[in-house]
């Protein structure tokens, strides 16, 4: 029953986007981290989709293939009295554009909503199924 | 029995493409994010007409010149061009705004679709379960 693959589909579809919200939260969080856990600034993560059959024929879900570290240069902050600072006094802070990281998350959250209401429908199709000849 | 048959047929084929044609559309939806996504759907005209002229063929008619799939990562393959279960060709979305990132996944497009095709499906439904009652009123009398 093709109906049935609905499921799946908006299923993996809202797993990709809480991860890419994850990821997103994670960067802002880290907006101001000079220092991560390999020494240098943190450096921002984005995921990458993939489309990946799920169960029947035409059903295409979402996966994420990867979380890449974003690779644009990193902000050079001029601070002196940073104990950070290299000789000429700049600071190495993370890459982490805010306002990209903010129109991520709006993006995710309103897919994330998408997949929802694409559920409840298919949900109401299916009841509405299941009442057939009574 | 086989007058029974008949009379259902229409609808229960009618909702078998539509629902295919649902989980499309999902599919469409889901990924609207990926990038090089191609949106794809069926003429629900044609998918139906086929779906129709198959119900009666014997399966080795079906089946000829149809490439066995395993698995759902297999192409349906007839003569050169992807089809539906149900006889379709499964064609790709013309691009209303194109994107960078190669998706064609046009959002307010498939939202409209999708709800258009759930009432479809409503309405399909609700046919058939006339169409049973009707049934059932001139078995019982």
């Amino acid at each position: 029953m093709s109906l049935f693959d609905i499921f799946n589909v908006a299923g993996s579809a809202m797993n990709a986007q809480a991860q890419r919200l994850n990821v997103v939260a994670s960067n802002l969080a880290n907006a101001d981290s000079a220092v991560s856990a390999n020494g240098g600034p943190y450096r921002a993560k984005q995921v990458v989709f993939n489309a990946t059959p799920v169960g029947g024929d035409a059903a295409m879900g979402v996966n994420v293939a990867a979380v890449i570290d974003d690779p644009s240069p990193m902000k050079m902050v001029y601070d002196p009295k940073n104990p950070l600072a290299d000789e000429k006094g700049y600071t190495t802070m993370p890459n982490v554009n805010v306002v990209e990281e903010m129109v991520n998350m709006i993006s995710a959250s309103r897919s994330y909503q998408t997949n929802v209401e694409m559920m409840n429908t298919t949900k109401t199709l299916l009841l509405k199924t299941l009442t057939l000849g009574q | 029995m086989n007058s029974l048959n008949d009379m259902l047929q229409f609808h229960q084929q009618a909702l078998n493409v539509r629902g295919y044609r649902q989980q499309l559309l999902a599919s469409n939806m889901a990924n609207a994010d990926t990038p090089n996504f191609k949106a794809r759907d069926v003429d629900f005209n044609s998918a139906l007409q086929g779906a129709l002229a198959r119900t009666s063929d014997t399966p080795e008619t079906r089946n000829a010149g149809v490439l066995a799939t395993t698995a759902p990562q297999h192409l349906s393959v007839v003569a050169g061009r992807e089809v539906t279960p149900a006889g379709a060709a499964l064609l790709y979305r013309s691009q209303m705004q194109g994107s960078v990132d190669g998706n064609t996944v046009d959002m307010d497009t498939e939202r409209a679709q999708f709800a258009d095709n759930a009432i479809h499906y409503e309405t399909n439904l609700t046919l058939l379960n006339h169409q049973i009652k009707t049934m059932m009123a001139a078995i019982q009398g």
